[in-house]
This record gives C-alpha cells, structure tokens and sequence, in this order.
C-alpha cells in the first residue's frame, strides 16, 4: 500500500528519533575500584569550581545507569565535603549528548514491581540531595538531555544550554509507556507551570533550546561556535564549559540569581493555577483529552496526571512516593513491554546490517522539520531538480523509479533507465505489491535492482521496507539501506515475493474489511472498532486514504497468487465503487463523502445500493465487537507469522516494526510478533480456530502459529 | 619625466610636506605590472569627515553627504568636471527616494548630465566594488577617468510600514468604488502598524553582526581585555594621526544651517578600566563584544579619483599609487562571516607574487577587535590554515608595526559604504609618508565576502 496514511500516535514516535543511539550499554563494568579508576564520572577542580564529567564508556551517548548513580554520588560527596570548592559544573564529555535517559535494559532487567519502584527512589533520593545542595550546581547542557538526564539538569540550580540542533531537552518517558520516576513529575510543574509540565510529560516532546529557555527551563542558551583553534564541536564544549564556570562563581558569589523572572502571561498562569477550582478544571480537561486519544490503550498518561496532581495537592512527599510506585508499575504492564519492545526494533532497524556500501552515501540530512529557515529551505531545495528526460543520469549512482504500478511500464523504465546510467548505479524500483524479481526479469545486472518500498506520506511515514532478490547483491542492500538511513527512516529489509511483508499482511485484513461491510456493519461504526483497538485510523477509512482502485488492484494481484486464503470479502465491492468513480478521498467519494474545507465526514448514501447488493448474512457467534476486531487483526497476525515462517522476514523485530510503523498496527500492542508473546500464542490460535469453523481456510492457523502454542515456552523474544 | 616635474606640485597640500618625504628612504622592489594591460592609478582620494550617526549629519540626506564628498574631490584634484567617464558609489542601506545616489549626487555636485553614474552594494566593502569596477572598466579600455565613491548615512534609515499594512494600502490605491474602499479599510488591524526595521542581521542566517563577532571571538578564544586592549590602540593611534594631521584625506564640509565640520568625532581614546565597565552588547549576559570594541554606527561619505596611468600623467597628475590585484573570496555566512581577510590574503598575495614580508602598510577594516584578533589567531594557526584553508602552512601573522598605524573603523568610524575607499587612501598615504612600496587592503563583510586590494605606491612619482 504506497497510500497508508497512519496519523496520530505513530507520529509521537519521532521522539525515538533522538533515543535511537541509546540502547545497549555495557555493564560488565562492575564498579570494581571505585576512586582511583571511576569509569563514568571524574571531576577537576579549576579554581574553587569542581567540573564534573560524564562519560559513560564505550557508549556514544550517556545513560544512567546504577553505576553511574553511584560514582555521581561519591564524585558530589567529595565535592560536598571539601573547602576548597564552591560550586560545580556538571557537563558531558561527549558533544552530543548530555545525557540520553536512564538504561532502559536496567529497567528491563527488572524482574518484580518493587525492584523498579526502588531503583526509582533512589534516583529521587539523589536528586533530592542535589536540589538542596549547599554549593550551586550549574548544568551545561549539550546534546541530548532526555528523560533522567533533564530531570538530574532540573535538580541543579542554574542550568545552561548550548543552542544546537542537538541540543533537545524532554521527557519522553510516556513513549515506552513509562512515567518521569526520578521526581520530574514533582519538579516540572514547579519549574514551568502544571500546564506546560503536562504538556511535556504526556506528550514526550523534544524540546529545542531556545524553546527550553523562553519556557524558564534553562536559564542560559550559549550559541555553538564555528571553526576556530580547534574542531567547532572540541571548542564549543569548551565554551560552553567557561561561560558554566562563570556562571557558577557568580551564584556562589551571589552575583547572580537563580530565580528567574517570569513573564505576565506566566505570572498569570501561576496565579491561576493557585484557585483550587482552576487546578481541577484543568486536570478534568487534560483528562478529558488523554482519554479521548488513547482510547484507554495507554495507562501511562492518566498515571502522569494522576502523580502531578497527587504531589500538588498533598505536598511533595506524598507526591514523590506515588511517582516511584506508578513507575514500578507502569514499567511492569505489557504496553510498557510493547513499546520499549519497539524502541529496541527501531535501534536496530536504524542500522546497516550489510555494513558500509563501497560508494558512500551524500545526502543533506540538516532537514528537519521547524529546524529550517526559510533561506536553508530554499538553499536545499536548489539541489534538486524536475526534469521529464534522462540528462544527467550519467552521473547518478541511485535511480529510485516509482512510475505506476504496472509491471509492463516499470520495464519500459528500467530498460529505458539502464541505457544511460553508469555500471555502478543501482535502479530502485518503489512499489507497493509487483515483486521486484519480475521488475529485474528485464534488467542486464539484477544484481543491481532492489526494491525501496516509501509509505505515503513519505515525509511523516518513518518506514523503509528495502526488498532484496536472490540476485540482489549485497553492496546494493547496503547501499540501498545507507540511502533511507540518511533520510531518517527505520528499515526493514524483506524478501522478495508478492506483496512482500508489509502489503501481504494488510491484504487479508483488508480482504476482512469488506466481508464485515458486507456483512451490515457501518463503516463508521467499523473505524471505531478498528481504532478503538488501537490503530491510528479506521480500517474503512484507511481504504479511502489508499485509494480504493489501489486497493482492488492489490487485492486482485494478490488474491490471484494467494487464492482462497485471502478470501474473504467479495472483492466485487470494490470493483463497483470503482466503476462509479468512489476511489476515496483523491475522488471525494469513498466510503465517506470528502469536501474541501469541511473537517465532518458523511457517509456516502450512494454506498447503500452497493452494498445492500452485495450483502451478506452475519454469523452471529462471531460478530461480537470484540469478535470484530479479532477477526481483523488475527488474520493480520497469522499472515505476519507466515511471512517469518517463509523467510520472508528475517526478525520477528523487523515484522513488528514493519507493521507497526508502516500500517498502523497499534504500538501498545508492540506488533503481532510482541502481540503473540504478551498475549499468547494459544489465545490467538484459539480466536483464529474459532473463525475458521465458521469461515473455513482463511482463519487456519499457520504452522509456526501452532507451533508456538503447542509449546508454550517458546517466543518469538526470548 | 619631464612633464612628471612640472606640474606635480598642484596636488599637493603643503610644500613643507613634500619636503618632508624626501628625507624617508624609499624601498623599490619590482613592479607589479603586468604586460597588456593598463596600469590603473588613485589620482587622490577624499573623504567627508566621518561622524558617529545621530550627529551633525542627522537632518541630511545620503546624496548630500555624498555630494560633499565629490565637491571635495573635485577642489582638491582639480579635475575638470568633463573628463570624467562614469562615476560609481557604494552604499548599504539605500535611502528609497535616491536608490542610485550615484547619480543624484553627481548632479548635485554639477557633473555633467552626460556622465553616467550607478551605484553598487556589498555590504561593508561596496566602495572596494565600486573601485575595482572601475579599475575593470579602466583596465579594459572602456573609461580613462572614473570617480569611485561610497556613502553611508546611518541616522536616518528607511523603516516600512509592515506588509500587511503596505499590501492595504497597495489595494487601496487600486479600489474603484467607495465599497471596495471600505471593505478594505474594514480588514485594517492595529498591529498592521508595526513597522518594518531593515534587517540589521544576515538574511541567510538571521545573526546580527555583532553576534556573529563575539561567536567569533569565542571560537578563537579572544577574551575581553585582548579586545578591549586592541580597540584602545585603534583609538590611540587614530587620536595621534588626527592630531599630527595625517589623516589628510579629510575634507571640511559645511553641513548646511549648521557649522562646518572639519574631523571625525568618533575617536575617543578611554582607559581599560573604563572599557572593563562596559557591558556585553551582544551576548548578554556573559559575551566580550561591547559598545566599546565594536565600530560604531557612523555617517560619511567618501570618492576617489582613478585613471589610467597615461592618462593622468598625460593630465599632469602625480598618482598617489597603482591599484594592482584584487580579489574577492567568500565562505560560509554563519560561522566564518568575519574571517575573510584570513582566507583572501595569501590568494591575492599569491596572485600578485609577493609575499607578507613585502607588505610595508596593511590596512584592515576593523569590524570588531574581536573580528580583527580572532583573523590574527587564525592567520598564525597551522591547524586552521590545514583544516579550512587546504594549506599546508600558516598564512602569518601580519606585523602589528604595519598595520593600520592610523587607527580604523574602531575609532575613525565606518559608514558602511564608504569605509572602502577610506582603506585605500590610508594605505596609500601611509606609504607615501612612511616610505613603503606596497600596501595591503582587507575587509570582511556581510554575505561572507571580504575583498582584498593590493595598492603599490611609486616612489618615482614622490621622488622625481
């Protein structure tokens, strides 16, 4: 499906974005000596200032992790107890990142609520020490201060940022299901106002620097520096180093202040959230909104909530004991599983397997979104060009072709292409269902062709599906891979065959769809069983995104292949929304009727004649709300299951991030490999039993289904 | 050599003076002409005396203050109005009434309607554009004789009216009937009158200037007292030059209704103590950059007379000096927006087959101490020069001895417009007063673009 518009929760995942580097931590270092040869942490002394440096080994980011906790507690013990010192900066060793969060594999390690709940206390009891230090504590801030990085930076006194791209400062602790546990649900709202510390908590958001500053959660911004005496980056933490140190002599002299003043909008704010009327209608609306969007899918937000109202209205101590107990619980439910699950599928879909291509990758990749000005938006897009000929493709060392699908054209391209072209360039075909073997059938070097399947819309879609052949050859996987790696997105790389994985998947459900429609359920009332369930759009809605005529001729395609088992639904339904011109949203008429402008959406009176022929009767033991939904995402399953089993996939983790990021599969659930796992293989071999007796073959579970239930022990994660 | 002796002397401002430079020992090395073609000479250059903005000048408008300065050209060279080819000024901020104040001003100071005139703009060194234009057209035998200027008037700029507000009354000119007139009127909104300042920072990177030095300074680790300390020197020596009279480029000019102005008003030598007190003015509340070690906002104008060589000696002049290479570079906005006369040095030098050793007069357009200290860091870097320039060595360190003994832009003032051709005059007239042979013009300017010039001056000329 080229057209699969999943809005919504999916976009929230960007956040990952920056965690992405995070991730396996070595920890066989187990904080043998501990003075002499601190691995995390070391200090100087540089006046009467202590520099404290951190610097998780062999890592490219730094994590918190129990070691680095307990070398920060010695390291400002020591500064704590001696004369000599004053005050203290505490800045990263490494350019990029402050500090990326805790270790997530920490958290995960976890076997019982209360091992969580503890190692969250600590970290309150830390940071608490912090806050009351007696000596100012400056934080200088560059890179990546996420999760319990910013909320160790809130705990100092002053805190200084560099304005760098990098520099982002946030707590996505909701997008892996968990809540802020080392008191950043106690200290934001106090920081930034209840209003603006909900926001960030229950969104996960990055925030740039100027932004953090404006909002009074950084006191100072120093800008990065270009080329000097030393490599821009070297000397910019350095900068950044001197301006802390000055800033910390001056709070230590109190020269300068570390309240800061507040603007009249803010002044307000604060004032109304001070009238206990206020405070609730503010927590009922935001309420309100968390479950209007989750769905009740998601616990963590309505815990976020419920911990920040609990420390302003029953003081701090009460407060900081729910947040470390919410946390232990959290981090324990299967959402919270499901997502970190994803988290790690994405670090590892955010890597080159094939390692390095022999021709290195160029691309701009300062593109980001709101991180433009206008002048670098024009200055980038001067790099690209529109042309209707082949000038130039002498010099290319990629074509990515995406004509229409049709297998007859897209030879007329690739031989048309492979004229001209040099011997090394690869030829990319993007499509969403022809196998990429009959597209290289025509070529004079397969070894060079490769399937690069985008998802609509390309820009908000993170997922790459690549498509090798037998013949592809490995430079070209790699290249093909280093090319979506630079433009940011997650890749999993698939087998050939019809549909691949991702369109072979949604097939069957779509396939689901329409038995259901035809069977006298509302499309309206079919979106909300479908996103009620978890996914970010409906299903019949999500036929009109992709554009019915797409989803006939993939369903046709594909069912000519695949046969009775995705059967289903009459396909003559769509064939007649065709004929009468309802291809969905780029018509205006699918299943809904679209108006420009108009935000409502109608249903399409016209659809009435159309199924009302095509009607069939309900089965009444399986048309349950419930019995619905699992009717659609069992078939889902069970085809993602099959498509590991043939070796389409190579991972279980590339299915679920394949599912989750390119079709909306609903990421509390952690894709249908995690889904099987967290929910049991028996269950959902039951669920589809129970379909088959009353729709025969398309619900026959498959082998490696079965196989899991047989044995319980066995899981696709171990 | 003949004609060359008898009538020099007319260009002169004191016997007494020419005396005096015979007694200076003049070096002679090669020349650097070079064959086909033309050897392009500064007749005399002058300048208006330069003020800080709000000042004695604020009731003008540029072409006034640019016309003062071609009347004092032509007074001073005494260059018959009608050999003039073609005249070209720089400027930065243009006044919309005048937008080619070339012209107006030419006009204004009674040229010939028939010489044409056009004005250019390259940020701070749009006169050393409109000089080397006219070294192109004389070099390629368009013109003999051009006048190259530049004016700035930095205490009136033209501030808009918003978009919003202009696009209003845009359609407002153009509605027919009163319903049209009111509906409009009807879409105004009280913030459509905020106005519009011009930008006073790069339009590719939206930094101010002053912002970019002091990031610029810190990349480079030039701290406050090094820039104080250099900026106190700019002001010392221009106090001393100012008061000893060298500054002879100067012209009185006799701003209408008001008195007549005679010198520069911005050179203010302080003490570092006094400068320490300064807050930062850009970076606040930690950054180096202050009021005190940036140039300040200042009115001026300046024109200077250029020929081709036997056209001037064929007039009877005594050139002040050749205008030999030139050359523009240009480099990234953001980071390296002031670094300019790092990357252009050894290229024109280079080009012209010298080396820094030759060099007896450097003048550098001071944008900021920090500017001017962070080129000398990076000149004297081997890492630099390895990393940024793809050289294998330093660039060097121009001798502080040679380099802008008169003062600069710190204390003399920098009327974007006109500071180009201020450059070249103290060059030539140092070299003329201190026995050089070949001076060295830099700047940096907005955009990432400095120029260089390299003027020679002919002792032959000075010595018979």
């Amino acid at each position: 499906m080229v057209a699969c518009r999943a809005i919504g929760i999916l976009s929230r995942f960007s956040a990952f974005r920056i965690l992405r580097s995070r991730g396996y931590i070595c920890r066989n270092f187990t904080g043998s000596s501990a003075l002499l040869t601190r691995t995390h942490i070391n200090y100087g002394v540089k006046g009467d200032v202590a520099v404290v440096r951190i610097n998780s080994p062999n890592s490219k980011v730094n994590t918190l992790s129990k070691e680095l906790h307990s070398e920060f507690t010695e390291v400002m013990n020591e500064i704590w107890a001696s004369d000599q010192i004053r005050s203290a900066v505490l800045i990263s060793s490494k350019p990029g990142c402050f500090i990326a969060g805790a270790d997530i594999n920490m958290l995960s390690a976890c076997k019982t609520l209360q091992e969580v709940t503890q190692l969250s206390q600590e970290a309150q009891r830390i940071l608490e020490k912090l806050e009351k230090s007696p000596k100012p504590v400056v934080a200088a801030i560059n890179g990546s201060c996420l999760g319990g990085g910013l909320e160790l930076a809130i705990s100092c006194q002053y805190r200084i940022a560099t304005k760098d791209r990098k520099t982002v400062l946030g707590v996505p602790e909701v997008l892996l299901g968990a809540l802020p546990g080392a008191g950043g649900t106690q200290r934001l709202p106090k920081m930034v106002g209840v209003p603006a510390a909900l926001d960030m908590m229950l969104t996960g958001r990055n925030i740039r620097a100027d932004r953090a500053k404006k909002m009074g959660l950084v006191d100072q911004l120093v800008e990065p520096l270009g080329p000097g005496l030393k490599p821009p980056e070297e000397r910019t933490m350095e900068y950044l180093e001197e301006v802390a140190i000055t800033f910390a002599k001056g709070l230590a002299d109190k020269k300068i202040s570390p309240k800061r003043n507040k603007g009249l909008v803010e002044k307000l704010t604060a004032y109304a959230m001070t009238i206990p009327f206020v405070r609730q209608q503010v927590y009922k609306k935001v309420e309100e909104k968390v479950r209007k969007q989750t769905k009740g899918l998601y616990p963590a937000p309505l815990k976020i909530i419920d911990v920040v109202k609990t420390g302003i209205e029953q003081g701090s101590d009460a407060g900081y004991l729910s947040e470390s107990q919410k946390f232990g619980e959290l981090v324990m439910t299967k959402e919270s599983k499901a997502l970190m699950g994803l988290y790690h599928g994405q670090v590892l879909c955010k890597k080159n397997k094939f390692g390095a291509p022999q021709k290195d990758v160029k691309l701009n990749d300062k593109v980001k979104k709101k991180a433009l000005t206008s002048f670098e938006r024009d200055s980038i897009f001067s790099n690209l060009t529109g042309q209707l000929d082949y000038q130039g493709f002498e010099k290319a060392d990629m074509v990515i072709e995406a004509v229409f699908e049709d297998l007859s054209l897209k030879h007329r391209v690739l031989k048309e292409v492979e004229a001209v072209i040099p011997d090394h360039c690869i030829f990319a075909s993007n499509t969403s269902a022809l196998p990429i073997s009959e597209i290289a059938a025509v070529s004079k070097r397969p070894e060079k062709v490769i399937g690069m399947h985008y998802f609509s819309p390309v820009d908000k879609m993170q997922l790459l599906e690549i498509i090798t052949t037998e013949k592809t050859s490995r430079d070209t996987s790699a290249s093909a891979v280093a090319v979506g790696l630079k433009q940011g997105k997650v890749i999993i790389v698939v087998k050939d065959g019809p549909g691949f994985y991702t369109t072979r998947c949604l097939a069957p459900m779509m396939s689901e769809v329409i038995r259901i429609l035809q069977e006298g359920v509302d499309p309206k009332k079919l979106d909300s069983l479908t996103t009620s369930f978890g996914f970010p759009v409906g299903a019949a809605t999500l036929v009109d995104e992709v554009g019915v005529d797409v989803a006939k001729h993939v369903a046709e395609d594909l069912g000519k292949v695949f046969g009775e088992r995705f059967g289903g639904g009459n396909p003559e339904l769509l064939t007649q929304m065709v004929s009468k011109g309802f291809l969905g949203r780029k018509s205006g008429k699918g299943f809904y009727i679209y108006q420009e402008g108009v935000k409502r959406k109608d249903l399409n009176s016209d659809m009435d004649s159309i199924l009302a022929s095509l009607k069939l009767p309900p089965k009444s033991e399986v048309s349950s709300d419930e019995d619905i939904q699992f009717r659609l995402v069992t078939r889902f399953v069970n085809e993602a299951v099959m498509c590991l089993q043939e070796g389409i996939l190579a991972t279980p983790a590339e299915g679920d991030i394949g599912a989750v990021f390119g079709l909306g599969f609903p990421p509390c659930l952690g894709g249908p490999f995690r889904f099987v796992d967290l929910y049991g293989a028996q269950t959902i071999v039951d669920r589809l039993k129970k379909y088959e007796a009353a729709y025969g073959k398309q619900f026959t579970p498959c082998q490696l289904l079965a196989d899991h239930a047989n044995s319980p022990n066995k899981k696709f994660y171990q | 050599m003949t004609t060359i002796l008898t009538c020099p002397f007319k260009k002169l401002p004191t016997t007494s003076k020419w005396a005096l430079r015979f007694a200076v020992q003049t070096k002679t090395k090669k020349t650097l002409a070079k064959p086909n073609i033309r050897n392009v000479v500064v007749v005399d250059g002058v300048r208006t005396p330069f003020l800080l903005s709000g000042t004695s000048y604020k009731d003008l408008m540029p072409h006034d203050l640019a016309r003062a300065a071609l009347t004092g050209l032509l007074h001073r060279t005494s260059v018959p109005k009608e050999v003039v080819d073609y005249i070209i000024f720089g400027t930065v901020i243009q006044e919309v009434k005048t937008s080619n104040v070339a012209r107006e001003a030419a006009l204004g100071a009674g040229f010939s309607d028939k010489t044409p005139a056009h004005t250019v703009t390259m940020a701070c060194i749009s006169a050393n554009q409109a000089m080397t234009t006219g070294v192109g057209l004389i070099a390629s035998g368009q013109c003999d004789v051009i006048v190259a200027g530049g004016v700035e008037l930095m205490s009136d700029i033209p501030i808009r009216h918003s978009r919003k507000m202009r696009k209003l009354m845009l359609d407002l000119n153009k509605a027919k009937s009163m319903g049209q007139r009111l509906s409009l009127i009807s879409k105004f909104r009280l913030n459509f009158l905020a106005p519009e300042l011009p930008a006073v920072a790069e339009f590719s990177t939206s930094e101010t200037m002053g912002h970019s030095a002091d990031r610029l300074a810190a990349a480079f680790a030039v701290s406050r007292l090094e820039q104080d300390e250099y900026a106190l020197r700019s002001h010392s020596l221009a106090k001393k030059a100012q008061d000893e009279g060298l500054l002879s480029d100067v012209v009185p000019f006799r701003v209408p209704g008001k008195d007549t102005v005679t010198k520069d008003n911005g050179i203010r030598p302080s003490s570092l103590e006094q400068m320490a007190k300064l807050k930062p003015a850009f970076i606040k509340p930690y950054g180096t950059v202050t009021a005190a070690n940036s140039s300040f906002l200042t009115d001026g104008a300046s024109a200077m007379l250029i020929m081709a060589e036997e056209k001037a000696l064929a007039m009877g002049y005594k050139p002040k000096a050749y205008l030999r290479d030139f050359m523009y570079v240009s480099q990234d906005p953001k980071d390296q927006l002031l670094l300019g006369p790092t990357y252009a040095t050894p290229k024109v030098l280079e080009k012209a087959g010298l080396t820094m050793n030759d060099i007896d007069a450097f003048e550098f357009h001071e944008a900021f101490s920090g500017q001017i200290l962070a080129n000398f860091k990076a000149m004297d870097s081997d890492w630099f020069a390895e990393n940024y320039m793809g050289r294998k060595t330093k660039v060097g360190l121009p001798p502080l001895e040679k380099f802008n003994n008169w003062g600069g832009s710190l204390s003399l003032g920098h009327p974007f417009g006109a500071t180009g051709c201020r450059l070249v005059m103290a060059a030539a007239n140092r070299l003329r007063k201190e026995g050089g042979q070949y001076g060295l013009v830099a700047a940096c300017a907005a955009g990432g673009q400095p120029s260089m010039v390299v003027c020679a001056y002919n002792s032959s000329y000075s010595g018979g």
